[in-house]
């Protein structure tokens, strides 16, 4: 490892130093703190409040996983990452999780050799556009000039559906969803696309959100998931089941709020094994017994991260859809905790 | 009794010899120093191998064919998203040689004039140069495109203004400023555009034969031809002529507002001439000093001597000065345009797609081909600046002090 770190150092950006393999839990502990990749500001998903302090929807995902092996949610260092940037980071083993709305392909997974533990929000490319504009459908975008960001697969799909519907465009290729959104209200893009969580959460931060809107057409399946890198595999473990923790305990009930009265021990055995007062799931996984208890402990849920950072209550205003409980209609289903 | 033959013992050549021996020494210590720095590159190189092989990545460059799946929307030649990732490096090659071959032609003539004006009698004039250089050449350039950008984003209106009426074409309706670029006629080319093409070639190979015919007249008679006005005349007149001939084959084509932008005319997008404006500011700052340099390098001797044999200023700059100021003047421009054809590269940062944008930014990102991305990225650096090098020497060669 030191000559990798060596070798990274005098070697460009975007060499490879040596991945550490099956030792990132050691490596997390010693250092006391959780490297965890974000966007570098997308409110609702991760972005600073204004104290400076990191919030959002994955952001909580990164509290969560610190918060289980490390017992504190709040040693978590933040490192903001761009689309084209943030694979590099991670395989570099400059952070240990990526949690940036990153859609789970099979290239990335196969190919680019990351492993991603699961899905926290399913998600689909959409179009943002100004109301004035008159156009209600993306079919009716030939010549359009779009705002999109490079290095993610919107990119791609965007490629492939306009070529599919025989219509032109006008890439304009940005960094960042801050960019993008200059370039777009100033009208030098017609049409931003990208997600359309991440388009909902851009809208909310508009002076007149109300003057734009989501095109009806859903052009892709992006499911946005954490990822770590390949070959170590008690690692991707930790990350998988804090995820499926937090949508387990949604599904049994338990919450920030009666989580104290729940690890008291209860009438339910999967309760029970979940928060660690029962069977050693977390001695499997080499942390704590409480380990999926400190991960709800930080913000409850996942309703309830869902509710307080991208919610109907808030100025993003996503539904659950999809993202419901399979017991409600939606996609969420976790393995059982056993 | 023979004799005693005073024989020093021919020890032959000791190993010692290759520290203390002055003969030796200075070899010695070269080929330690070569062994330490090729272990060093051997030990990186292996340290390379070992983590790519246990990252599990090999290290090749199939991935040029491969379909290469987005778009670019600056292409000079024919480019779409079913074609490979080699085809998309192609296509940001040409954008960065297209903005260096623009950026080093605007810089020379900004840098030119700038040097000159620094050097003029005119107080505000003088001042005025002074401001330029110093404000660009000490401001990162990474800042200056940025701006350039942010204006050329925010100041113009809209292509939709014009639609409404808010904003009107310039130039007799054939140029559109737009915060999306601009956009200029295009030159159509129809039939029998080809004779007109061809009356322009044959009146420029006559520019090229008549100067060469008026220098050997001024050498044999001492008159001087009015080679310019001739030149001038030799270009347009013909070329005009055929146009009119026959009956106007090439045309321009103005652009027009359609559906959200406008078509049909040359569109220099906005990422282009904010990075293309603001390299060639930047750079042709550094140009001025040279030129001033150059210019005040020539001994004012030089230009009395030339005055008091009654050679008129214009001439004496042609022919006395600037010559002997080239030799300055010629070395440290090569290395600018090389330095601006390598800050091409920070095109990244207002989506200008170039090299690094195509290559070095999405193609790497999609394939995850980080090295060998990188590798080809720094290659293809090398060689541009190599070229300029190369190219510029020659031309040094030409101009510098001729000693024999």
């Amino acid at each position: 490892m030191k000559k990798s770190v060596f070798f990274g150092a005098v070697a460009t950006a975007g060499l490879l130093a040596g991945a550490a393999s099956a030792q990132t839990l050691a490596e997390v502990q010693d250092r006391d703190s959780l490297r965890c990749g974000v966007t570098t500001g997308l409110v609702g998903f991760a972005a600073p409040d204004e104290t400076g302090e990191w919030e959002g929807f994955d952001v909580a995902v990164c509290r969560a996983v610190a918060a289980a092996v490390l017992g504190d949610g709040s040693k978590v260092e933040f490192i903001p990452t761009t689309g084209s940037t943030r694979f590099t980071a991670l395989a570099s083993g400059e952070i240990d999780l990526l949690a940036r709305n990153t859609t789970w392909t099979f290239s990335r997974d196969v190919d680019l050799e990351f492993e991603f533990v699961g899905v926290n929000y399913y998600d689909g490319q959409g179009f943002l556009v100004r109301k004035d504009l008159g156009v209600t459908s993306a079919t009716e975008l030939d010549g359009a000039t779009v705002c999109i960001q490079t290095g993610t697969t919107t990119e791609l799909n965007l490629a492939d559906f306009f070529r599919a519907n025989g219509m032109s465009y006008e890439p304009v290729p940005i960094e960042t969803n801050a960019e993008a959104q200059q370039q777009y209200l100033a009208n030098a893009c017609d049409v931003y696309t990208t997600d359309a969580s991440g388009l909902a959460a851009t809208r909310a931060a508009f002076e007149a959100p109300d003057d734009h809107m989501l095109l009806p057409e859903i052009i892709s399946k992006e499911p946005l998931g954490p990822l770590v890198r390949h070959g170590d595999n008690v690692w991707g473990d930790i990350a998988r089941w804090t995820l499926n923790a937090l949508i387990t305990a949604e599904e049994l009930g338990v919450t920030s709020e009666n989580l104290e009265e729940m690890m008291a021990g209860t009438d339910n055995p999967e309760i029970n094994r979940l928060l660690g007062t029962e069977g050693n799931l977390g001695e499997m996984l080499g942390l704590e017994a409480d380990w999926a208890a400190n991960a709800i402990a930080v913000a409850g849920n996942y309703a309830e991260i869902f509710e307080a950072n991208i919610g109907e209550e808030t100025a993003i205003g996503l539904a659950r859809g999809l993202n419901a409980q399979w017991t409600d209609g939606g996609l969420l289903y976790s393995p059982p905790f056993r | 009794m023979t004799a005693m033959t005073d024989t020093q013992p021919d020890e032959g050549f000791r190993l010692s010899q290759l520290i203390y021996d002055t003969r030796y020494r200075s070899i010695t210590i070269q080929i330690i120093a070569l062994i330490c720095v090729l272990v060093g590159i051997g030990w990186l190189v292996n340290n390379a191998v070992t983590n790519l092989a246990e990252a599990g990545q090999d290290f090749n460059f199939d991935f040029l064919g491969n379909v290469a799946g987005y778009d670019i929307n600056q292409k000079i030649i024919d480019y779409d998203s079913q074609m490979t990732h080699g085809r998309a490096t192609l296509v940001g090659l040409l954008n960065t040689l297209l903005v260096a071959v623009l950026g080093c032609i605007t810089c020379t003539i900004i840098g030119v004039t700038m040097g000159v004006l620094r050097l003029s009698n005119n107080w505000i004039v003088q001042k005025l140069a002074t401001v330029y250089v110093e404000g660009f050449r000490n401001v990162p350039v990474l800042l200056w495109i940025v701006l350039t950008m942010g204006v050329m984003i925010k100041i113009p209106p809209d292509p939709r203004q014009f639609r409404s009426g808010d904003a009107s074409m310039m130039l007799w309706d054939s140029v559109a400023i737009t915060n999306r670029g601009v956009y200029v006629p295009r030159i159509m080319y129809e039939s029998g555009s080809a004779i007109v093409v061809g009356v322009l070639l044959l009146s420029i190979a006559a520019i090229f034969g008549f100067r060469h015919y008026a220098r050997k007249q001024q050498e044999a008679t001492g008159k001087i031809l009015p080679v310019l006005w001739v030149s001038l005349g030799l270009l347009f007149i013909p070329a005009i002529l055929a146009q009119v001939v026959m009956g106007s084959p090439i045309g321009l084509q103005n652009p027009y507002f359609r559906g959200f932008n406008f078509t049909d005319g040359v569109h220099l997008r906005n990422s282009l001439i904010a990075l293309w404006l603001a390299l060639s500011l930047y750079t042709g700052a550094f140009v001025a000093e040279n030129v001033r340099a150059g210019i005040l390098a020539v001994s004012k001797g030089q230009s009395e001597a030339a005055a008091s044999l009654g050679i008129r200023p214009s001439r004496i700059m042609n022919l006395v000065v600037l010559p002997q100021a080239m030799r300055v003047i010629v070395p440290p421009m090569i290395s600018n345009y090389m330095n601006l054809t390598k800050n091409s590269s920070l095109a990244l940062a207002i989506g200008y797609m170039d090299l690094t944008g195509t290559l070095g930014n999405i193609t790497r990102n999609q394939t995850g081909r980080e090295m060998e991305c990188v590798i080809m990225l720094m290659a293809i650096y090398l060689c541009l600046s190599l070229s300029i090098s190369a190219v510029g020497n020659w031309y040094n060669n030409s101009v510098k002090l001729k000693e024999r």
